[in-house]
């Protein structure tokens, strides 16, 4: 009895339960990014920008499971669309933040790493 | 299997997190970067092993292209940067949107048990905010690409809120209808129609919105990219979605909210507000004067100030003048000046678009101070060098009530003891709004290209220490 429900749910993509886990879920990691985000140097905010495009872009997970699975053609062409624009926003996303990070220098300081650079003007 | 994949996920759900954190200083920022990437390798690298996946040219061939163009797009000078966020932004939204369609009509073709209500929610979610997200971003792409057929200011007409309210709640009423009948005969004619809506809104949506308030637009669209990702990962029931897309949501609005704060105005008012539209009454005014002075002149007064203040804005990058600058700030160091620069929030067309053109030029990060910090030191400023900005330092914004930038806080230029402004022309700046700064006493304005005229500058400063 137990076995046959437990592969009902297997067989059900996503069983209704779990509707409540994923909001759970997106509730407690939006706030994690609001208190995070909030702390990113004002600095940065455009390679900020940059990274979260690339970090969105795990849209890919989606795209292969689309494009990769045995799934009628056409349906298949949208996951390959899909998944040729994540990748684009993945591979250009992080590339173009790391090259603007490298021009953000502190002064050149005799031994000095500055990590509290961003509130070194006084 | 399918619990070394969870594991996986939160690894790489830690990982992105732990990205975002480094970028809370340019001393770790980098690290974050790796975190990134190595996040994004455990979840490509996972879903691909999935045993579902059998097509395996299917995934090649678009990960190839993918970095066929994505590399190129890397590689943009700093100040197409605005665009190219703008572009990915489109792109993100595009690959939920498509996505989503996927699912619904496989969904459909299976059978009433795979669109359940909650599912067929966040597909309709995640196609609106998809299709809107790729149209409005090429839209505000094609703006700040300055692309010939697409207006540049706020483009108007009347019952323009209505008609795109009207529009938006026609999509919803259907994509509501498709979610109480996922599997009627109709649903699958009708859900291009959504999409179509969807497109349309789009772009109406981004139309009415100028140049100024690009930065605003951007980091909206940076939260739909996001949260389309979400209702993806709700459609796939994937928390590795959930949370990345969360991540890049709050990012959008925070950034957002720091814009919209900038501005002294609403989300409501960005997006509906038609900002240009305003002061067009108020032009054709009376004729006012302004000061010129010349290269040497101006060159005469910046050698003899202490501190020296400039304020940069999209002019700047405009005319591609951060390198010609940075030659300037090194002959003022080399007297021993005290050189700022005075950063708005919403100098530019994104986010923090001057701190990044002025790291490019070597200008280190520690004499580029945020607007709150310099007002202070204002009054003690000598030479306030204003760089192709404009609103960001109309005093308007302070005195003048009727005007549409009033309220904002600006960079306190009119308190320094001279000012120098180099502008382009005698137009009035992108939001179309007269500047009092220009006609007040202490101001003299530089006329010409920002990177020919600071040039000229240099040229001035270096010719005169070599004379003693």
């Amino acid at each position: 009895m137990i076995l046959q429900e437990a592969a009902a749910a297997a067989a059900t993509p996503v069983p209704a339960t779990d509707l409540w886990s994923q909001l759970y879920v997106f509730v407690l990691a939006s706030f994690i990014g609001l208190g995070v985000i909030r702390r990113v140097s004002r600095l940065l905010h455009t390679p900020l920008m940059s990274i979260t495009n690339a970090i969105s872009a795990i849209a890919v997970v989606g795209s292969i499971i689309v494009a990769g699975s045995d799934y009628p053609r056409n349906i298949r062409i949208l996951g390959a669309i899909a998944l040729f624009a994540s990748m684009t926003n993945i591979v250009s996303g992080f590339l173009i933040t790391d090259r603007m990070l490298k021009m953000f220098k502190s002064p050149a300081r005799p031994g000095a790493t500055s990590k509290t650079g961003d509130g070194g003007h006084a | 299997m399918h619990g070394l994949v969870q594991l996986a996920y939160i690894v790489a759900t830690g990982l992105f997190i732990l990205a975002l954190h480094w970028m809370n200083t340019p001393a770790t920022a980098r690290r974050g970067v790796y975190a990134g990437v190595a996040a994004m390798v455990i979840a490509v690298a996972v879903t691909w092993a999935e045993p579902a996946v059998v097509h395996h040219a299917w995934i090649v061939v678009p990960i190839i292209a993918g970095f066929v163009v994505g590399v190129p797009l890397a590689m943009v000078p700093l100040t197409a940067v605005p665009q190219r966020t703008a572009l990915s932004h489109a792109f993100g939204g595009l690959a939920a949107g498509l996505v989503g369609s996927a699912e619904f009509y496989l969904g459909y073709s299976e059978g009433p048990a795979t669109l359940t209500t909650f599912r067929m929610v966040a597909i309709i979610l995640e196609i609106l905010l998809g299709f809107l997200t790729f149209t409005g971003s090429l839209m505000a792409a094609g703006k700040l690409q300055e692309v010939k057929w697409i207006p540049q200011r706020a483009v108007t007409y009347p019952l323009q809120n209505l008609f795109n309210f009207a529009l938006f709640a026609l999509a919803a009423l259907l994509g509501i209808a498709l979610v109480l009948h996922p599997t009627a005969q109709w649903a699958p004619a009708l859900f291009p129609v959504i999409i179509g809506l969807s497109l349309l809104f789009g772009v109406l949506l981004i139309i009415p919105i100028g140049g100024a308030d690009m930065p605003t637009v951007i980091a909206i669209l940076n939260s739909y990219a996001g949260l389309s990702a979400v209702a993806m990962g709700f459609v796939l029931d994937n928390k590795l979605l959930i949370t990345a897309g969360a991540l890049d949501g709050s990012s959008g609005l925070i950034l957002a909210i720091i814009m919209c704060k900038a501005m002294n105005r609403s989300f409501t008012n960005v997006l509906f507000g038609a900002f240009g539209q305003v002061q067009q009454a108020k032009a054709g005014g009376e004729a006012k004067v302004y000061k010129s002075e010349t290269i040497e002149g101006a060159a005469q007064v910046l050698e003899q100030a202490n501190l020296v203040v400039i304020i940069p804005g999209y002019g700047m990058a405009v005319a591609q003048a951060q390198h010609k600058v940075r030659e300037l700030y090194d002959q003022l160091k080399k007297r021993g000046i005290m050189v700022k620069f005075a950063i708005h929030p919403v100098a530019g067309r994104m986010p923090g678009h001057m701190n990044v053109l002025l790291a490019e030029a070597d200008i280190p990060y520690t004499d580029l101070v945020e607007m709150d910090e310099i007002n202070p030191d204002m009054p003690q400023c000598d030479v306030a060098l204003v760089v192709g900005a404009n609103d960001v330092v109309n005093p308007a914004a302070r005195t003048e009530k009727t005007s549409p930038i009033y309220g904002m806080p600006i960079i306190d230029a009119d308190r320094a003891r001279t000012v120098f402004a180099i502008k382009r022309s005698k137009n009035p700046g992108f939001a179309g709004i007269d500047n009092e700064l220009y006609f007040s006493d202490k101001t003299w304005m530089l006329f010409g290209d920002a990177k020919s005229v600071i040039g000229e500058l240099v040229k001035q400063l270096s010719g005169g220490s070599g004379m003693h």
